[in-house]
């Protein structure tokens, strides 16, 4: 795992390359098995990123594979006792209409499309915003599970 | 970037009299999925009764592999030939429970149960 800020915050900027998404995916499950996590929600909030890279790379840089994508992966803490994760994914490309960012109907089987309901499905809190100086920023927060006995460790 | 963990798609296609068993080994994510689609049109042009994709050896599957299953999906059923996904992974079980496509795949539990 890459070493972590003070705040225990892991920041990485990546191009916009399919290439480098292996990378982001390993760092975010590592972090999130860390934190505790179970494995089936871990692999969810990796899906998440991915395909909130996925859009990024293909929609606000429109296949462009050189322009910068910052990364922060922010363990979120009450007590001292982590509770969740925060990831922020920053852009430089072209704005979207945040209200055109939504998920189509599933029952409509056709290629392509699924991503915004794969994040919205699997993360907690999913919110799109326009960064001041161009470029959109996309939060998405995943609070840890309460513990069951049976959960796998 | 060193892209030693990530190491290129494989496939190996066997044919069982008139199926054609398809083994995928390896992530199918954004930088695969190109030659994952293309892979699997291909295959259409042998004229198979049926095709049966392995995903036993798939750790990993985003949506655009999943994109490239719903095309190759609509071609087969344009063309009268079955298809069959077998073997899944956890992960990418879940991938599809996520998108409501178990539903849509024919989904089965081993190869051979496939064949059958």
């Amino acid at each position: 795992m890459m070493p972590a800020h003070r705040d225990g915050s892991i920041r990485l900027t990546i191009r916009s390359t399919p290439t480098d998404l292996p990378k982001v995916r390993t760092e975010v499950e590592s972090l999130c098995r860390t934190l505790g996590f179970p494995q089936e929600v871990a692999g969810h909030v990796m899906l998440s990123v991915d395909e909130a890279l996925t859009n990024i790379i293909r929609h606000a840089y429109g296949g462009s594979e050189d322009r910068p994508i910052d990364i922060e992966l922010a363990p979120l803490f009450e007590n001292s006792a982590p509770t969740g994760l925060r990831i922020r994914l920053r852009d430089y490309g072209q704005r979207v209409d945040l209200a055109r960012i939504r998920p189509r109907e599933l029952h409509d089987v056709r290629p392509g499309g699924l991503g915004v309901h794969i994040i919205r499905e699997c993360m907690d809190v999913a919110e799109y915003a326009h960064a001041e100086d161009g470029g959109t920023v996309l939060t998405l927060i995943k609070y840890l599970p309460p513990c069951k006995q049976d959960d796998p460790p | 970037m060193n892209d030693q963990n990530h190491p290129p798609l494989q496939e190996h296609v066997r044919w069982v009299n008139r199926i054609a068993v398809v083994e995928i080994i390896g992530d199918v994510d954004l930088n695969r999925s190109a030659q994952f689609q293309q892979m699997l049109l291909d295959l259409l042009d042998a004229r198979p009764e049926r095709i049966v994709i392995n995903l036993a050896q798939v750790p990993y599957m985003d949506s655009s592999g999943v994109a490239s299953l719903v095309k190759l999906m609509s071609r087969t059923r344009r063309s009268g030939t079955g298809l069959r996904l077998a073997a899944l992974t956890e992960r990418v079980r879940s991938l599809f429970e996520i998108t409501r496509l178990d539903g849509v795949f024919e989904i089965f539990a081993t190869v051979e149960e496939a064949l059958a």
